[in-house]
């Protein structure tokens, strides 16, 4: 659903955007097709990894079942997921996800240092939607 | 001033989950806007549609499906589409035709037939869409990326959920006394604590509903008003349609990142305040000359960053504002005066149009018991998703 979004397992789970050759802009989700630096002549993208861990830019969560295509069992209780909002220092962009499940509003705050995992977005008979998640590292600092 | 058109008509269907179509509401509000000119239909030059979105080809051509509704009568005909800053891209169009002197008269409607609960994407698979991708992979729905903006506030400039509250009491009491409002009832900050969480942290009466709603405007040359008698018509001055700069580094709905500032320094002012300062310049106008202002209050968090971005106050002060009462009735610079999308809902190709709608009634001094004394100057503020600006600036 999303190719080349992410990459790896365990430990070395990463994101992956793409970096401009030209002006060393970085983009996430990738942009394969042409640097959107209105000040660059333009250069060849390159995949990167991003930087694995960062701090809490915001968070909120989903108290109510959001619309398809969003995929949910209607026949299950709704059951809110929390969203963060991370910055990544060394690319300076704001990347947003879920939270790893079990973490809710009450577990985070704004500076606080998350790190990327890999989660499950749902599965059905035939597949694992994987993604990405945050999940805090437990310093605050 | 060059430049200007004359709002020589405002008009508007109410706003509420009517069940009808949006064609309905959008000729409702063009036949008010009309008799409020005085004019009659075969008298428009121009009709402009700000297009609603759905399922099967009226609604993106909206402009051509309210001149069938009215009558062929071989007007010139556009439709635009422009997410919530549609209506203010109609007005642009209208206001360049006149400008150009392509038509005396402009005809612009807005209407909007909203489904129930959250706004969703077009149906498919299509992951080449932004809007399609953040509902699929994230869940990320419009009130959690409002509850982003609010939880960010409170931890950087120290707003409280009492503050947002505040911004609803004030507003729905507003909304009480206009008739063209959906939410008609005065709104107790303990109703609005005792409401659900939507997204934390804002709650139900934090946030806006989605609504069936139509605004109109007659716009035409200040020639023409005068020719008709009308010597000191509303005039729009500015209209400030402008995009993001490079990189864009504040996370905009729909999207799921920011721009990266690895490699380019973002402008010193954000996208919001850079919508409002394009329509200040056009208009040579700042802050400070307004009377009144109506800002897009998608949650109440929200209406006090608007205050920030159109330069009302400092940054982080926005809650003080409100607090000192200076957006209220009767404060130095009230805001919402109409009840905001907070009494409206959101009726997304209307909502633009019925703020400079509410403006023209202002600065006529016709707002009843709404109306800002003396209004001379106002501005509207709106963003349209996918980077589009909207911000209007009336004066009498
Ligand atoms: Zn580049």
């Amino acid at each position: 659903m999303v190719a080349g979004w992410f990459a790896g397992d365990g430990d070395d789970f990463t994101l992956l955007g793409t970096r401009c050759s030209a002006c060393a802009s970085v983009f996430f989700p990738r942009e394969d097709g042409w640097c959107r630096n209105p000040g660059c002549a333009g250069g060849d993208l390159a995949e990167i990894p991003l930087s694995r861990r960062g701090r809490v830019w915001s968070y909120t969560d989903s108290r109510y079942r959001p619309p398809s295509p969003y995929v949910t069992d209607p026949e299950l209780p709704w059951e809110p997921y929390t969203l963060i909002a991370v910055e990544l220092a060394a690319e300076r962009i704001v990347v947003l996800g879920q939270a790893v499940p079990g973490v809710t509003v009450a577990d985070l705050a704004v500076g606080a240092e998350v790190e990327v995992v890999a989660g499950v977005l749902h599965e059905d008979g035939e597949t694992v939607w994987t993604t990405w998640q945050w999940r805090p590292t437990g310093v605050t600092a | 001033m060059t430049g200007e058109v004359a709002v020589l008509g405002a008009g508007m269907h109410p706003w509420g989950k009517w069940g009808r179509g949006f064609v309905e509401y959008g000729v409702a509000a063009a036949r008010a806007a009309l008799a409020d000119a005085g004019l009659e239909w075969r008298d428009v030059g121009s009709i402009v549609g700000a297009d609603t979105v759905r399922g099967g080809y009226p609604g993106y051509v909206a402009g051509a499906t309210f001149a069938r509704a009215l009558g062929w009568q071989g007007a010139r005909v556009a439709s635009v589409y422009a997410a919530c800053a549609s209506g203010a891209q109609a007005v642009a169009a209208a206001r360049a035709q006149i400008l150009a002197g392509l038509a005396d008269v402009v005809l612009v409607v807005g209407a909007d037939a909203a489904p129930k609960g959250f706004f969703r994407p077009a149906g498919g698979d299509r992951p080449d869409d932004p809007d399609w991708l953040r509902f699929r992979v994230l869940g990320a729905t419009n009130p959690t990326y409002f509850g982003l903006y609010a939880r960010r506030r409170m931890a950087v400039h120290g707003d409280t959920v009492e503050d947002f509250a505040q911004v609803k009491v004030k507003n729905s009491a507003l909304g009480a006394l206009n008739p063209y409002a959906r939410y008609r009832k005065r709104v107790s900050a303990d109703e609005v604590a005792a409401s659900a969480v939507v997204a934390d942290p804002l709650r139900l009466l934090d946030i806006c509903a989605t609504s069936d709603g139509g605004a109109a405007l007659v716009l035409s040359s200040l020639e023409f008003a005068r020719r008709r008698g009308v010597t000191e018509p509303v005039r729009i001055r500015a209209v400030s349609t402008v995009t993001p700069t490079y990189p864009n580094t504040v996370l905009d709905l729909p999207d799921i990142a920011t721009d990266s500032a690895a490699a380019a320094e973002p402008a010193t002012e954000t996208f919001r305040a850079s919508i409002a300062r394009a329509a200040y310049e056009e208009a040579g106008v700042g802050p400070e000359d307004l009377s009144l202002a109506e800002v897009y209050d998608l949650s109440t968090a929200l209406e006090l960053q608007w205050y920030e971005d159109l330069g009302l106050c400092g940054e982080g002060e926005g809650a003080k504002l409100l607090r000192e009462g200076a957006t209220a009735p009767g404060g130095r610079i009230p805001v919402n005066m109409s009840g905001g999308l907070a009494s409206f809902g959101e009726a997304v190709p209307a909502q633009a149009i019925a703020q400079v709608c509410e403006l023209t009634w202002q600065l006529r001094g016709e707002a009843g018991d709404r109306q800002v004394e003396h209004a001379r100057v106002g501005i509207t503020a709106n963003q349209g998703l996918f980077g589009h600006g909207s911000a209007v600036i009336a004066v009498r």
